[in-house]
């Protein structure tokens, strides 16, 4: 909410700078997001009044004008405004003055003509973003007056962030209120004049749903003057609270909701047939508003009708077809009081925010209605004259919000703040709140005004105090509570490991979105995810990912097309599946790498990372398990990566992941015209870890033996390693694999792969008889089970 | 035959002008190889007198001794003369780049949460998970805001077709775990949160850490001070709190916690405050015996004031250039 603090200051005057008031605003909780000052340099300014225009005799868009500063004769001004006119009461400065801006004005002479001053915008005078022209102020504008005394400045505009819960703070009169209980500072005393009836014309009203709308209150006005304007001092006050003046009637509508926090709507009375009645909509009912926007109604939408149907949508906004217009001269009020669950959500269905459901969804003192109807009408009368009939007020008392009794327990009170308040200083701060106090037992019987909805419970009133008292006076002090030891698992590896780990491999890590553009995420996974935002921000953040690959391939391309040659990123976050009504998020670890395989450095020969340099980083990540060895490789066909570049990686028989090259057509559709390679993983399935068992280690002597075998194309280095190691466990301690090669000397379809063998025995010396006889079981084994021939 | 002075004299001028090993071992043939100078001049002591051989034995001897000692001396200069030839030889340019794998990095944010997720371990937090896609009970409704509530519309939530969600904040963890493990309970839990806004100051995922504390008699005096202790450990500095009276739906009284920043510039961190009794009775706790504080703390604010970034964007480009940044 934003408003005038001179405004405010009507209402409640502490004794405190504009700074100050502003701190004590925030520290009751209404947060003031923003605080700016008006017209604090507007020295010298006048109100003066512009005898003649004539046109510049050298310049198009000028114009001389003589304008009356009310000391001395007549001066002559060149204006550029195109409003400035003859009769016009405008704001002059004179040589000399400064202005907001920091403009200091000279004479000058423009094109020829000598100009004594200047004619002065809201921009220029620190009054406005936006101006059309010159500022125009109304014709009784005294000439020759100081514009800042005139205009009531300087002011403050304050923004003042509320709460949600506090609808009672949502006008001036309510913000007064409250800061008067935390500062002490009395209301000031206000005498609301009784409306002089001199009509007698009355609007019927019936209530059917008392329930929905328990006070009803109006009146009739008529024979208003259609030409007024609204005074200067409304318009202002409009202004610094952010709000346009539009129309004497609707000007006095919204200040009356700005000063007293109860909407008002105005209806053109001769526009208006038969009785009003609020009540729901009903089926297929629509409504033209004020914006002329056309709405269907919803049944649980309460309207405010008319004989002709539906007229407006109860405490949101006005319906066209009887609204006032220019033409307007009988006026009906309306100030109703319509509970928060009927306006609740509404507003937000048929896409409207407006001043009226805002306050309505939080809730308005039942006890404002008439008040506010006769506090228009006394502002209506004195702009537009007219006559003002009776008050309507129709209430349902039964209906209408009741007080409510909260009990308030003096332990309750320390042990949820933890400090003691003095009785004193609680009934002090409680009875500045208007709330009524009755000791009772250990505590009170608080009586709760009914303008205060949020304050429901024994809780809510111990914030009050709290807040009241100060939230900066409650100690600190650290809680006491068993400290048990916490866990430190072996059976999973940390996610936090994982990380590390990436990141000693030379990973970057990075944070995507969980969202995806819905293309990129079927690519890569080959399906169509259901998890469709209905309102995502953009189509290329509408699906929820499928695989955090899709994010990490998009933060690549835009790496790669900041010149950056290699890129080495990983991911550690959850991606999404199954159906809507049914999710299921999967915690995952990804890494994509491209690029040259190291750093560009003097020392070794650039090399291009591939499928290996990727492959011995994911099996760096799975050894954290401590059971490196039963996670398995093996070729797959998943359609985004390169054929014959892509393993399925399994632990036993589950799949846990993929490693490979990104498929070259996809990398292109991408816009990556470098190979990438990457790898996913579920990390649930993955990181479940394996607890060491130790065994002796041997003190004998292991001895190496290596042998060449030639085998066919197909046969995986992973199945003879497999084959060997099956042939003797209980000798052969390692297989490991030191050349592949495929070429002269060796005939197509067929590869030579060397193996070194390390034999040890854990009870004695192995000899070389052991060591023949071990060599000819192994090549008897890969001859039987895969074909191999000994290389020579 | 030179007698055993003349021998010394001159092997000591030999061995001195040695100038390499090879020399050296030269010069020890000479006299002390089989065919050398000394041993030939012993092989002749049978030829004198029976008298004087005794004398003329240990003069000898102790010439052979002397020329030996000489000889394994000179030796040891010229070996370390070569060692420091070879080893100047093999001097490096130490300034040149090591080689292989350089050092990758955390992001920023995870890095930052993970550095909370310690400090509330070591006081006896547990660490806790829940889903990101989430129904409107554990996000909404049982945190005290019911449909229509005005609180709602402080929350942009992304939604599904059929009424799921994206967590609009980390408290459904609190309902998930209260339901779950009952009390007392004693949690953190950080991950990502969305919201439909997307301006400078707003990215549409982000990153809480949630944190709630149920026992028999807690405080907002304890809240004050675990908060408090928080932010020190957190910035490793003094700092000066400032709390400051609000409304969350799921908290009576409520705070948002603002850090005095530089003179007179106080920053929004964190919203916090007591657990609402509605919230602990839909999760079964009985509000009469416990009492609990909640907070809510905004990740990428807290890395953001810690690294000094000034575009809460960047941290979700993730630009290399901003990322190497970081350790």
């Amino acid at each position: 909410m934003k408003f005038s603090e001179n405004w405010l200051r009507e209402w409640v005057d502490p004794n405190l700078d504009s700074a100050a008031l502003v701190h004590q605003l925030t520290m009751a909780g209404h947060e003031v997001d923003d605080f700016v000052v008006q017209g604090a340099n507007l020295k010298d300014v006048r109100v003066a009044e512009v005898m003649s225009v004539s046109k510049h005799p050298d310049a198009d868009k000028l114009s001389v004008c003589q304008v009356r500063t009310g000391k001395g004769a007549t001066v002559e001004v060149v204006c550029g405004a195109p409003n400035v006119r003859q009769g016009m009461k405008a704001a002059f400065a004179a040589p000399g003055v400064e202005l907001p801006n920091g403009l200091k004005l000279q004479r000058t002479t423009i094109r020829g003509v000598v100009s004594n001053g200047m004619l002065c915008s809201a921009i220029e005078l620190g009054l406005g973003d936006e101006s059309d022209g010159i500022i125009e102020l109304p014709q009784d504008a005294p000439t020759g007056a100081d514009l800042a005394g005139f205009l009531a400045l300087p002011d403050t505009i304050l923004e003042v962030n509320l709460t949600p819960n506090r609808g009672d703070c949502f006008s001036v009169s309510g913000l007064a209120r409250d800061l008067s209980a935390v500062t002490g500072s009395s209301l000031l005393p206000r005498d609301q004049p009784a409306v002089v009836v001199t009509g007698k014309d009355k609007h019927k009203v019936v209530i059917d749903t008392p329930a929905a709308c328990p006070r009803f209150a109006g009146r009739v006005i008529r024979n208003i003057d259609a030409d007024a304007a609204s005074p200067l001092w409304m318009q202002e006050r409009l202004r610094r609270a952010g709000l346009r003046s539009i129309h004497p009637v609707v000007d006095v509508t919204n200040y009356v909701m700005l000063e007293l926090g109860q909407p008002l709507h105005a209806y053109d009375r001769d526009r208006l047939t038969g009785t009003i009645r609020p009540r729901f909509a009903r089926p297929g009912e629509k409504l033209v508003l004020l914006d002329d926007r056309e709405i269907e109604l919803h049944e649980d939408t309460l309207v405010v009708s008319d004989d002709s149907g539906p007229i407006g949508l109860a405490g949101i906004m006005g319906g066209r077809s009887t609204s006032v217009s220019p033409q307007t001269v009988n006026v009906f009020l309306e100030a109703a009081f319509w509970p928060q669950d009927v306006v609740a959500g509404r507003a937000r269905r048929y896409a409207l925010h407006t001043d009226a459901s805002l306050r309505f969804e939080r809730g308005v003192d039942p006890a404002l209605q008439g008040k506010a109807v006769d506090r228009a009408t006394e502002l209506l009368l004195g702009i537009c004259g007219g006559a003002a009939g009776p008050l309507t007020d129709v209430v349902d008392q039964q209906h209408l919000p009741q007080p409510a009794e909260i009990l308030l327990r003096r332990s309750q009170l320390s042990r949820l703040l933890g400090i003691d308040i003095e009785t004193e200083v609680v009934e002090r701060i409680l009875k500045s709140l208007q709330i009524d106090l009755e000791r009772q037992g250990d505590g009170w019987s608080a009586r709760v005004p009914r303008f205060r909805f949020d304050l429901r419970i024994e809780h809510d009133l111990i914030e009050e105090v709290a807040r009241i008292f100060g939230y900066d006076r409650i100690p600190e002090r650290t809680d006491v509570a068993e400290l048990p030891l916490g866990d430190v698992t072996e059976a999973r590896v940390d996610l936090e490991l994982v990380a590390d780990t990436m990141v000693a491999r030379d990973y970057r890590e990075v944070v995507t979105y969980s969202f995806v553009d819905p293309g990129t995420d079927r690519l890569l996974t080959g399906r169509s995810s259901e998890l469709v935002l209905s309102n995502p921000i953009s189509s290329e953040m509408a699906v929820m990912r499928g695989s955090l690959c899709t994010g990490m391939l998009a933060a690549a391309v835009m790496n790669l097309s900041r010149q950056q040659e290699r890129v080495r990123l990983f991911e550690i976050g959850k991606s999404f599946h199954g159906k809507l009504d049914a999710p299921v998020e999967t915690m995952r670890v990804a890494g994509l790498a491209i690029g040259p395989a190291l750093g560009e450095q003097w020392a070794d020969k650039a090399r291009t990372v591939d499928f290996f340099d990727i492959k011995s980083d994911i099996q760096a990540v799975l050894a954290l398990t401590g059971s490196a060895s039963d996670f398995t490789y093996s070729p797959t066909d998943i359609d985004s990566l390169q054929p014959g570049q892509a393993a399925a990686i399994r632990r036993h028989d589950i799949a846990v992941g993929y490693v490979g090259k990104l498929h070259p057509a996809v990398a292109k559709q991408l816009g990556l015209r470098k190979d990438v390679f990457l790898f996913e993983l579920d990390a649930d399935a993955v990181f479940s870890a394996k607890i060491a068992v130790a065994s002796p280690v041997s003190r004998f002597p292991s001895i190496r033996r290596d042998i060449a075998v030639i085998v066919k194309d197909e046969v995986s280095a992973a199945q003879l390693q497999h084959a060997v190691a099956q042939a003797l466990p209980d000798l052969i301690r390692e297989v490991r694999i030191f050349d592949v090669y495929k070429g002269p000397g060796i005939e197509a379809g067929l590869k030579s792969i060397a193996l070194g063998l390390i034999l040890q025995e854990t009870s004695r010396t192995l000899t070389d008889q052991d060591a023949d006889f071990a060599m000819q079981t192994v090549v008897r084994k890969l001859q039987l089970d895969y074909g191999a021939e000994l290389r020579e | 035959m030179r007698g055993p002075v003349e021998l010394l004299t001159a092997a000591q001028v030999q061995i001195a002008n040695a100038a390499d090993l090879a020399a050296l071992d030269a010069v020890r043939v000479a006299f002390l190889g089989k065919k050398g100078a000394v041993t030939a001049v012993l092989r002749n002591l049978s030829e004198l007198a029976a008298e004087q051989r005794p004398a003329a034995g240990q003069e000898l001897n102790r010439v052979k001794n002397e020329v030996h000692a000489l000889i394994e001396q000179r030796r040891e200069v010229l070996e370390r003369q070569a060692l420091e030839v070879k080893l100047r030889a093999d001097a490096l340019d130490v300034t040149l780049p090591g080689r292989g794998l350089s050092l990758g990095g955390r992001h920023p944010v995870t890095k930052t949460m993970a550095r909370i997720e310690r400090m509330f371990m070591n006081a006896g937090f547990g660490v806790r998970s829940g889903p990101e896609i989430e129904d409107d009970f554990h996000n909404f409704t049982a945190l005290n805001i019911p449909e229509n509530h005005p609180a709602r519309a402080m929350h942009d939530t992304f939604y599904f077709p059929g009424g799921n969600l994206l967590r609009t904040h980390t408290s459904p963890v609190q309902i998930r775990s209260m339901v779950e493990e009952g009390v007392p309970i004693r949690i953190i839990a950080p991950g990502r949160v969305y919201r439909c806004d997307s301006d400078q100051t707003h990215t549409p995922m982000f990153h809480q850490v949630e944190g709630l504390v149920i026992d028999r008699n807690i405080s907002f005096a304890n809240l004050k001070a675990v908060l408090h202790q928080f932010v020190e450990r957190f910035f490793e500095r003094d700092a000066k709190l400032r709390f400051r009276p609000s409304y969350f739906p799921f908290t009576e009284p409520s705070a948002e916690v603002d850090v005095l920043w530089e003179e007179g510039k106080w920053l929004e961190i964190l919203g916090c405050g007591m657990v609402h009794p509605n919230v602990l009775e839909r999760a079964g706790i009985d509000a009469e015996e416990f009492t609990g504080y909640a907070f809510g703390i905004g990740v990428e604010r807290l890395a953001m004031l810690r690294y000094g970034v000034t575009d809460l964007r960047s941290f979700f480009e993730n630009d290399l250039q901003f990322l190497r940044q970081f350790r």
